[in-house]
């Protein structure tokens, strides 16, 4: 099942400038893994070394932060978009 | 002979990587805050009390720690607003030596917001973009939309639909495209930052965020100058995405360093309103992960972002420096603004509120003791969030135009203090 992720702009130079990419999986954990073994080393840029979130890193499925659902466990499903943002400043 | 370089590099706030000083703001290995970094040593050299005091009275007086490469050319008359002997609140809080730092009367749009957008447009000249963009919760957008007005960018300022008609109004009268987001302050940034990724505009808290952060800092230097060079032993400072508090210790660090302050220890505390305090809640459940908040719900709408990115550095800025954090409801932000405005003639937005009642929480719980100076920081004007007290304060007391109804209003019981 594919599902389209959107890049941030800093970690488009690992997905050959692409914006949106595919990934696979029913979990957000397992969409990270899957992006991974397509672009390696992207893992590592999203998750700590304990496999959290990093805590500058927001991960969206939709519209909702995956920290307000069930963080790396959330479900995904197929018509899912999953976007990885940057973190911002105030307003 | 090269004029010395002051501003040298950005930096990962994380992994402490150097990125050039380009408009880029996270970093690309593990998403960090990208920072402004100097050369200390030529900055001792250059920068003293005589000189800082030899020029103009605006931010720019503290040049030399600020992100530009030349002279500033946006918001010159920025800053320097006044530092208030505030002795009718003291008396009411019960405290010695209390201080209110006023940026109600910033330049050009009454919040401290006009500091930070300075220094990101100054830069943005420096980096030849011609559009400038933000994402706010209202006083950022009132400032970019007014410096770039008098700048001649042209700019975009991206809001939650639902914010105070003053503040809305306080953009569009510049001429700016102002974009109404049907959604929370969070999902407004989450699309700026989308944006950002796409179009080579210059987001003043996205991609110019590590310029537009340092302006921050002048509130503190300022503080410091205005007390006779010392620090306030504590000082209250509202918080939203955390910024402004990491800044304000980011000035006390330097100008202690840089020998322009005399020794001495700052506690700093932050203040939120109940409605939005996914910082404080960290703070006072004694933890560093911040829980978001998904729906804010409070009058103080310009400190209404549930996913604060600074509010890991803000609780550590305030466990290091022995502060804490605070927070109040609505009602008690009205009653704060209100107490402000009748002891000492300063009309506050609701941000300003959340402060007051938030030092007077900490005051009364003895968080902070009452023999010490203290600095309230006030960030922005009254006039701003009308709609949060109109209803509040009573009505203009009408009569015809004769003595005779004057004095019989005069007989009537009247406001004394």
């Amino acid at each position: 099942m594919a599902i389209p992720v959107r890049i941030p702009t800093p970690l488009r130079k690992l997905t050959q400038n692409q914006e949106i990419v595919e990934a696979d999986g029913t979990t957000i954990r397992e969409v990270i893994d899957s992006l991974d073994r397509t672009y390696p080393g992207l893992k590592e840029r999203i998750c700590d070394d304990q496999d959290h979130i990093r805590r500058f890193v927001n991960v969206f499925l939709n519209d909702e932060d995956v920290r307000f659902l069930k963080e790396s466990e959330t479900p995904v499903a197929s018509g899912d978009e999953v976007s990885i943002v940057p973190a911002i400043a105030g307003g | 002979m090269d004029k010395p370089r002051f501003f040298s590099h950005l930096r990962c706030r994380e992994c402490g990587r150097h990125y050039q000083k380009e408009a880029v703001h996270v970093c690309e290995f593990d998403f960090g805050p990208l920072e402004a970094a100097y050369d200390y040593d030529a900055i001792g050299k250059s920068l003293t009390r005589d000189l800082i005091l030899s020029r103009p009275q605006s931010m720019w007086r503290y040049r030399e720690l600020l992100p530009i490469e030349n002279e500033p050319t946006v918001g010159l008359q920025t800053g320097f607003t006044p530092l208030i002997r505030a002795r009718r609140l003291a008396e009411r809080f019960g405290v010695d030596e209390l201080y209110i730092k006023n940026d109600t009367v910033n330049y050009p749009t009454l919040s401290f917001k006009d500091r930070v957008v300075s220094v990101a447009l100054s830069r943005a000249k420096e980096l030849g973009i011609d559009t400038v963009a933000c994402a706010s919760t209202g006083n950022l957008a009132n400032s970019v939309a007014a410096n770039a007005a008098s700048a001649g960018f042209r700019s975009f300022v991206l809001i939650p639909a639902d914010l105070e008609p003053s503040k809305i109004l306080g953009s569009l009268i510049f001429g700016t495209n102002v974009i109404g987001i049907q959604g929370a302050y969070d999902q407004v940034n989450r699309l700026c930052s989308e944006i950002a990724g796409k179009y080579p505009w210059g987001f003043v808290n996205v991609n110019l965020r590590p310029y537009y952060a340092e302006g921050s800092k002048t509130m503190g230097f300022e503080i410091i100058e205005q007390l006779g060079w010392r620090l306030p032993r504590h000082i209250v400072v509202p918080m939203a995405s955390g910024s402004l508090l990491t800044k304000i210790r980011k000035s006390f660090n330097e100008f202690s360093k840089l020998g322009l302050a005399e020794p001495g220890e700052s506690s700093i505390y932050g203040a939120q309103a109940s409605g939005c305090s996914p910082i404080t809640t960290a703070v006072k459940n004694n933890t560093e992960v911040v829980h978001p908040v998904p729906r804010p719900h409070t009058i103080a709408k310009s400190l209404s972002i549930g996913t604060p990115a600074d509010g890991y550095y803000a609780i550590r800025t305030m466990k290091e420096t022995g502060g804490t954090a605070e927070d109040c409801s609505d009602p008690e932000i009205i009653d704060a603004i209100k107490l402000l405005a009748e002891t000492e003639g300063i009309f506050t937005e609701t941000a300003g509120g959340v402060t007051v009642a938030c030092a007077q929480k900490l005051i009364e719980s003895g968080c902070i003791p009452r023999h010490e100076s203290i600095v309230l920081c006030v960030t922005g004007h009254g006039l701003k969030t009308q709609e949060a007290v109109i209803d509040k304060v009573g009505s203009a007391m009408l009569i015809r135009p004769t003595m005779k109804e004057f004095e019989s209003l005069l007989e009537q019981p009247i406001q004394t203090h």
